[in-house]
């Protein structure tokens, strides 16, 4: 009975992430050791929910788009924005929790920007989000005009490097996002209707559902995560980088969805397998750096593990592997 | 007259002459610079020095910015040709693709000089060409250390830039060459930060982890000065003392290291100097006064940079530079 209930509970994600996390222990035996350190959790295991954080917040907003049958390739560009309105407004003298509620609602904006342009106007998300991918790098760095903003706000810079209890604040924020946004799409119809919209927009429009709200609310969302993103990237380095910050990310966080088992046809959701599917790409990160391996195999050694974590999870592997745990299954039992 | 009273002429004639050259300045000359564009704080400083050096000289100087096309660059070189400026500065964006413009400006005799990036086509196409040695770089910042560090056992990691870059290649090079002789000196691990402060970060951190908490690492050496930046800042959340526990050793001297350098933070920074426009003008004067032939390429000084060079001065020389 024990054995069945966790052949249930070991879904493709986390034995993926188990996988490649004890594949780090055997490139490095000292992977797991965590000791406290001036007031704070310190080893490699505290790297991957620290660094994967970001990533693990883009993903809860891009869920939700992906699971609409939409994409959000922006959030990499509007966390660059809303790192250097809050780099630049410190810099200018406002207050941190000023800056930092700009930069949220400059994320939101660039949320709704894109939610008006699939929603209302009808564009195709691939490229109503490719305009603010671009244009966004573009503001940030009219905003930093060029530099890389520096500054030594103690608010921000406890955004992105402080600890709560102990552990990293981004990891912290990341949770506490995933717990409110999951309870939030999974207590109420909202997710249902995500769903829904994801599988069959006229459908569900003609069921009742406001899918045109519904569009508006995820892609802000999606804005919203990146802009918290962004603030935890800038504090984490003291300064907006408008060039690097969030660069390529986009494409990390959809990898993440699309890990933690989401369609990129829309349908089905999950979001705490979607934060599972980031920490699976980080901890393949931070066991490359430790591992030792000249940094000409890194892209390699990554997209040759991604490959086999999405094979695990194909309708293919999944078709297979029932008559092979069967037959496992059964031996107990004879 | 003695063969030694000829030669003292001869040397002091010599001097005199060159002496003349040197006071033939460029003042009133026109001259054309074609910049690639503004795609990093360090091409921002060049385009500002160089604007600076050509005031100093009383210098026309016609600027264009080429926004990273060579088509607008060839398109500005066949503008300035047309207006018979007296030379020609050029950034080429590309090595390849310059021989006919580079011939149009041969026969119109405007003299051509190229800017920290060479290029493919016959050398009698251009008068010079300025541009730093990576490789010299790499090998200023190793013997730095090695010196530094003495007899001492040294453990280094290192930030490489973007994989394949030729500032990584090259950088990286020109260290192992400084630290080859000396056993005690060795590159412990590297890894790629791909030139940014948060990579640079995080491959620090990891570095720390593999390295029995950072005891087992003696400096760190990172291609650029803001992977060392980052570096700064995992050193310092290890709570170890960077600069004291943890040598830093980095190139480019952009204004922030130095704030780190005065600070303690880190050791020394090698120059990737924004002035090439300074040795170019100064062969350009030569050439224009009486045709004295440059050296084909001239490298530029890569000075070493520490606690020494007050530091918190060149911060406040670089910062309006546009790094």
């Amino acid at each position: 009975m024990i054995r069945r209930s966790l052949l249930k509970l070991a879904n493709p994600q986390l034995l993926a992430l188990i996988g490649v996390l004890l594949i780090n222990w055997l490139l490095f035996p000292n992977f797991f050791r965590v000791t406290w350190q001036d007031g704070r959790f310190f080893g490699s295991l505290i790297d991957v929910i620290n660094r994967g954080a970001p990533v693990a917040i883009l993903a809860v907003g891009m869920v939700g788009v992906i699971a609409t049958k939409g994409v959000d390739l922006s959030v990499g560009a509007v966390m660059a924005v809303a790192g250097a309105v809050a780099a630049t407004m410190v810099v200018a003298g406002y207050p941190a929790p000023i800056a930092v509620v700009a930069a949220l609602a400059v994320g939101l904006l660039c949320g709704l920007w894109n939610g008006i342009l699939v929603a209302v106007l009808d564009i195709q998300p691939i490229i109503a989000t490719l305009v603010l991918m671009v244009a966004g790098r573009g503001i940030a760095q009219l905003i930093t005009e060029g530099f890389i903003v520096t500054f030594n706000d103690p608010l921000l810079i406890y955004i992105g490097t402080g600890s709560f209890f102990g552990f990293p604040m981004a990891a912290v924020i990341a949770l506490v996002l995933m717990v409110v946004v999951t309870l939030i799409v999974r207590r109420t119809a909202i997710g249902l209707f995500i769903e829904a919209v994801g599988v069959n927009r006229a459908a569900a429009s003609l069921a009742g559902i406001r899918s045109r709200m519904l569009l508006l609310l995820v892609y802000s969302l999606s804005g919203f995560c990146a802009a918290i993103a962004g603030i935890i990237v800038a504090g984490d380095i003291r300064g907006a980088d408008a060039n690097n910050a969030g660069l390529w990310l986009e494409l990390d966080a959809i990898l993440a969805v699309v890990i933690g088992g989401t369609s990129l046809l829309g349908g089905r959701f999950s979001v705490p397998l979607a934060v599972i599917g980031a920490l699976i790409i980080q901890a393949m990160n931070t066991g490359i750096l430790v591992s030792g391996f000249p940094p000409e195999f890194n892209l390699i050694v990554k997209a040759g593990l991604i490959f086999i974590v999405l094979v695990i999870q194909s309708p293919l592997a999944s078709r297979l592997a029932p008559p092979r745990l069967q037959p496992a299954a059964k031996v107990p039992a004879k | 007259m003695s063969i030694i009273t000829k030669l003292a002429l001869a040397a002091s004639l010599a001097t005199a002459l060159s002496g003349a050259a040197l006071a033939q300045d460029l003042t009133g000359k026109v001259i054309g610079f074609s910049q690639i564009g503004s795609e990093s704080g360090w091409r921002a400083a060049e385009t500002s020095v160089t604007k600076q050096q050509a005031e100093e000289r009383g210098i026309d100087l016609k600027f264009a910015d080429a926004q990273q096309k060579q088509e607008n660059q060839i398109k500005a070189l066949r503008g300035f040709i047309a207006q018979g400026v007296d030379a020609i500065l050029v950034a080429p964006v590309v090595a390849t693709g310059w021989d006919d413009v580079l011939k149009e400006a041969k026969e119109a005799e405007i003299p051509v000089i190229l800017l920290d990036r060479g290029v493919d086509a016959p050398e009698d196409l251009y008068l010079t060409s300025v541009a730093s040695d990576q490789v010299k770089e790499g090998r200023v910042a190793g013997d730095w250390l090695v010196q530094t560090v003495g007899d001492k056992d040294c453990n280094v990691v290192e930030l490489q830039g973007t994989v394949g870059s030729s500032p990584a290649i090259n950088r990286k090079q020109g260290f192992e060459e400084a630290i080859a002789g000396h056993a005690n000196v060795k590159i412990a691990q590297s890894q790629t930060g791909d030139f940014t402060r948060s990579k640079g970060k995080e491959v620090m951190e990891a570095f720390l982890k593999s390295s029995n908490g950072g005891a087992d690492i003696c400096a760190v050496y990172a291609h650029n000065d803001d992977m060392a930046v980052g570096a700064i800042q995992a050193i310092k959340d290890a709570g170890l003392k960077p600069g004291t526990d943890i040598l830093v050793v980095s190139i480019d001297a952009v204004p922030d290291i130095f704030t780190a350098i005065a600070a303690g933070e880190a050791n020394a920074t090698v120059e990737l100097t924004p002035n090439m426009a300074g040795p170019a003008f100064d062969v350009l004067a030569a050439y224009l006064a009486d045709g004295t032939e440059p050296e084909k390429f001239i490298i530029t000084e890569s000075k070493l940079y520490t606690a020494a060079d007050d530091p918190a001065g060149e911060y406040d020389r670089r910062k309006g530079l546009g790094y």
